[in-house]
């Protein structure tokens, strides 16, 4: 029986302890006309060789295609020793670490974990991870509302320049605690907020939300919008992606007294592009905050021979503890894809991932820079961009990329749906792993399929 | 060690990143990063045999027996991982077209299929993350419901005293106050006490059946009658639904809507503490709010459900669609089960959790409920060694470590006092379940004859008990550098 020991022998060894004559007498309890017979809308039973092949020829179709799409998800070198490391066994059949000396493995390692992620933000403190970047950005807006006491407001200032997709999940998150979300839209020119247009008196206010780099990939000017929602008493939410942090300013830095909550997608660092998950959230804060912090936190401290150790702690902020109080219902964290993110922060160190970083940006300057150059493409914002930029092509754009498609490329994500002014407008990314011919490859194909339409430069 | 005190300045992994450094000449200076970040410089070998070594001070279901109550710890099948990181399942952009996506689509709509088989339900939805995600949008379609209804009357929620924190906590979260229910003393819902509680301010019930107590609740029918007639709506926990896989499903015991914990029974990794998955199902009137994206099949094509195709959604809970490789893993060990041994998960955990309840019996522990059969998990209570012999169930969990048995879940459920929640699981061989009743009966001996001793277990771990007071008073989460 598959994954199952038991021999003839041994069930009946066991029922005669039990003292009853058939593993059926041992549903008893459940009402019979509650039973259930057979599961038809499951196949029957395959083998592993079988699962293996229609595995195999699924994974295939799906095809590996050229990836200039980013969108919240990057295509990223992952170290071979990265995987090969987390998927010991140790480490990924091992539950949540909460028998402490049992677990000292994936304690340090969290530790170490949230002594990078504090590091890349410049923030004091980490948690051990959240779900995923989208779902981060929820809990932080709630902690934020939990922890602002200056301010009783459950207001919230949000970008439309935050990813479409993470502002539907904290709507959905936060749905129904009373919290309102405010959007503040961008300049059409440079691509981001214009802190020139913000109000003098914006009222009362829980928080402010700055992506950075924003959707657009455009930088925001992080130190006036953060000021500004410091001078109005709002706390400041950062929302950032990790490997620009080796190059752009931190979180923590921001402004005159930084921000107070930096979250994003663990993604970029190790975690493979797999359908959008499993991904992990991070979120880093001030150490004033750390007691509205959300999810599992590890702490040091000694053993009682003063050995140094690891534990779960703050712990009273949880709902198995606090259960209806607790500052989330979360219990799980992404302790697997942290074990991958930490060995692969440790591989690649701080200049490693500044040169994965200068990549991607150099990258992305020059497919926008070709691409532009084409007959029918426009750049159409101008402020600098990290590695992600936005262009209109002056063709209907589903055609294009269907097109496009159809050479086993991935060409960016349209924005149409999300943003109405931006018809026919796509968002490009180059990471550190598109080489130059690849570039070319795509601007050979844009080349070719634009003139096959009416384009008007 | 940590990783930080075995880095040198200078030390790097070349072949790791890009060699080049290109200028970043067109962003202000003032957007810059001015001072490098603290990441370890480790060669590769350096970080190869840190990580290596840290794994090996792990307790882990490929290492040890891992009775964890409410857990359920049992083997994860090796062919789920490999097959689910096959390139083409890690190349797959979340966005990417679906056109580009069919050979994975085509396990998701097969995944939630069986899922609605298995469940009873009318429908399934895999986004959510984790359970406690599932628990979330399952009582945000619930509030969805009532809303849509016009009735806001409904601001109460039921929870049984013995339900996991995630419960009140989901609750609160969705805007719900929180009442219990208390248990009677053989373990079931006290009826009566729902009755008197139940009526038009009640939004619905959260129950998870087999409970947490590891029994059976008998009167689920009456319960789904008493709440169906005050307008109220059933949640179906499933973090016990091991126990009862292919026997009965909480679509017929009539629960409204239900959130799988696919980390416990379809036996994707805890890995130290997620990524689960908790996709939910629901009855015909719920349909409406699931979470998006769902799968659809046309005959032909899969394609992605959106706000667009479920105006009435609840939304999004992440990004993207989920935690898309832990679904993969599910659906590879259910094809890998088929029908036939989806049965068998709940017959032989079933079979393993009263073999070991009866063991401890007649060894003289005391079991929670004594009168009950055991599901897939059952209680030991330990509060007569607490009082007799002065060593209480930490002190137990704790020895247990140095025999090489993981602790069962201790002190949870909250209402039987000195408690052991034991779940064998289904891939336990009889020699491990003997064994570890054997050592369990060892530490008492041991308890009796040097009861100093046992309190001061561990001692062949890689640390002893840790100051958790200190850990918690003195806040040291983040290294820094002397």
């Amino acid at each position: 029986m598959p994954f199952i020991p038991h021999t003839e022998k041994e069930v009946q060894q066991m029922l005669a302890t039990i003292g009853v004559s058939s593993i059926e007498e041992l549903f008893d309890e459940i009402p019979a006309s509650l039973r259930n017979e057979s599961l038809q809308g499951v196949p029957t039973q395959a083998t592993e060789m079988e699962v293996r092949r229609i595995m195999h020829a699924r994974a295939a179709e799906d095809g590996q295609p050229l990836c200039f799409l980013g969108a919240g998800a990057y295509d990223h070198h992952i170290p071979a020793s990265v995987w090969e490391l987390t998927t010991r066994g140790e480490f990924y059949t091992a539950y949540t670490p909460y028998q402490a000396e049992a677990s000292q493995g994936t304690l340090q390692l969290l530790y170490e974990y949230q002594t990078m992620m504090a590091n890349l933000n410049a923030l004091d403190v980490s948690n051990a991870s959240l779900y995923d970047g989208a779902s981060a950005l929820a809990e932080a807006v709630l902690m934020a509302v939990r922890a602002n006491r200056k301010s009783k407001s459950k207001r919230i200032l949000m970008p439309r320049t935050v990813h479409p997709n993470y502002r539907k999940t904290v709507d959905a998150i936060i749905g129904k605690q009373g919290i309102t979300i405010e959007l503040i839209d961008y300049d059409r020119n440079s691509g981001c907020i214009d802190p020139e247009t913000l109000p003098a008196d914006p009222g009362d206010l829980a928080a402010v939300v700055i992506p950075q780099p924003n959707f657009f990939g455009v930088l925001e000017d992080v130190d006036t919008l953060s000021d500004w929602a410091h001078q109005h008493k709002a706390l400041v939410i950062a929302v950032v992606n990790p490997i620009a942090l080796a190059v752009l300013k931190p979180p923590g830095e921001w402004g005159t007294d930084g921000a107070d909550i930096a979250c994003g997608e663990g993604q970029p660092l190790g975690i493979p592009l797999s359908s959008g998950g499993p991904y992990y959230g991070f979120m880093c804060c001030k150490q004033a905050l750390v007691r509205q912090m959300p999810g599992r936190i590890i702490g040091r401290t000694v053993d009682l021979e003063g050995k140094p150790g690891f534990t779960l702690t703050l712990q009273a902020r949880e709902q198995h503890i606090r259960r209806s109080k607790a500052t989330s219902n979360i219990c799980t964290n992404q302790g697997l894809m942290i074990t991958a993110t930490t060995i692969h922060m440790a591989l690649l160190g701080a200049e490693g991932l500044e040169n994965v970083a200068l990549n991607c940006h150099a990258n992305t300057q020059q497919l926008v820079q070709k691409l532009a150059d084409l007959q029918g493409v426009d750049t159409v914002f101008d402020n600098p961009v990290f590695h992600e930029s936005v262009l209109r092509i002056s063709a209907p754009l589903d055609e294009i990329m269907q097109a496009l498609h159809a050479q086993n490329l991935l060409p960016g994500y349209a924005l149409q749906d999300e943003y109405p002014e931006l018809e026919n407008c796509l968002l490009v990314c180059a990471t550190e792993m598109r080489t130059d011919e690849d570039i070319d490859t795509y601007v050979g194909h844009m080349q070719r399929i634009l003139g096959k339409h009416d384009t008007v430069k | 060690m940590l990783i930080f005190e075995k880095s040198k300045q200078g030390r790097t992994n070349p072949s790791q990143a890009p060699r080049s450094r290109p200028e970043m000449t067109d962003i202000p200076a003032s957007l810059q990063r001015k001072k490098r970040a603290l990441l370890p410089e480790t060669s590769e070998m350096q970080t190869v045999r840190h990580y290596t070594r840290l794994s090996q001070q792990n307790f882990s279901i490929d290492t040890n027996f891992y009775p964890l109550g409410s857990c359920t710890m049992k083997y994860n099948p090796r062919a789920s991982n490999s097959l689910s990181m096959l390139p083409g399942f890690l190349a797959r952009h979340p966005l990417g077209p679906d056109s580009m996506g069919q050979g994975y689509m085509a396990c998701m709509y097969e995944l939630q299929e069986m899922l609605k088989d298995v469940t009873g339900m009318k429908a399934v939805s895999l986004t959510p993350a984790a359970g406690a995600q599932g628990e979330l949008a399952g009582m945000a379609m619930i509030r969805a419901y009532h809303d849509a209804q016009g009735d806001d009357q409904r601001t109460e929620v039921l929870v049984p005293d013995a339900a996991h924190g995630t419960n009140p906590a989901t609750a609160v979260m969705c805007g719900y106050k929180v009442r219990e229910i208390p248990t009677d003393a053989e373990g079931d819902v006290d009826l009566e006490a729902l009755k008197e509680v139940v009526g038009p301010q009640t939004a619905g019930l959260m129950l998870t059946n087999p409970s947490t107590l590891g029994v059976f609740e008998r009167r689920i029918d009456d319960i789904a009658r008493v709440v169906h007639e005050a307008g109220g709506l059933l949640y179906y926990d499933g973090a016990n639904l091991n126990a009862i896989l292919g026997k009965v499903r909480p679509g017929d015991m009539g629960f409204d809507v239900i959130h799988m914990n696919l980390h416990k029974t379809f036996s994707t990794p805890h890995g130290g503490g997620g990524p689960g998955a908790g996709p939910v199902g629901v009855s015909e009137r719920l349909e409406p709010f699931l979470p998006v994206p769902m799968v659809a099949f046309d005959g032909d094509n899969y394609s992605w459900l959106t706000e667009k195709d479920k105006p009435q959604t609840i939304g999004r809970l992440s990004a993207f669609s989920g935690n898309a490789g832990v679904l993969l893993r599910a659906y590879i060990y259910a094809r890998l089960l088929g029908r036939e041994g989806m049965v068998r998960v709940s017959e032989y955990s079933t079979l393993n959790a009263n073999y070991m309840m009866t063991l401890c019996q007649q060894k003289g522990f005391d079991l929670a409920y004594p009168g009950r059969r055991a599901t897939h998990e059952f209680i030991v209570t330990l509060k007569r060694q607490t009082k007799d012999l002065g060593v209480n169930t930490m002190d137990f969990a704790k020895r247990l470590l140095d025999y090489g048995f993981h602790a069962p879940t201790t002190y949870f459920p909250l209402l039987v006092p000195e408690c052991l929640l034991i779940e064998p699981t289904e891939t336990e061989d009889m020699e491990t379940l003997d064994a570890f009743v054997d050592v369990l009966k060892k530490i008492e001996e041991e308890a009796v004859e040097n009861a100093e001793y046992v309190k001061g277990a561990p001692y062949t771990q890689p640390v002893r008990r840790l100051d958790d007071v200190r850990a918690a008073r003195e806040l040291d989460l983040v290294w820094e550098k002397e």
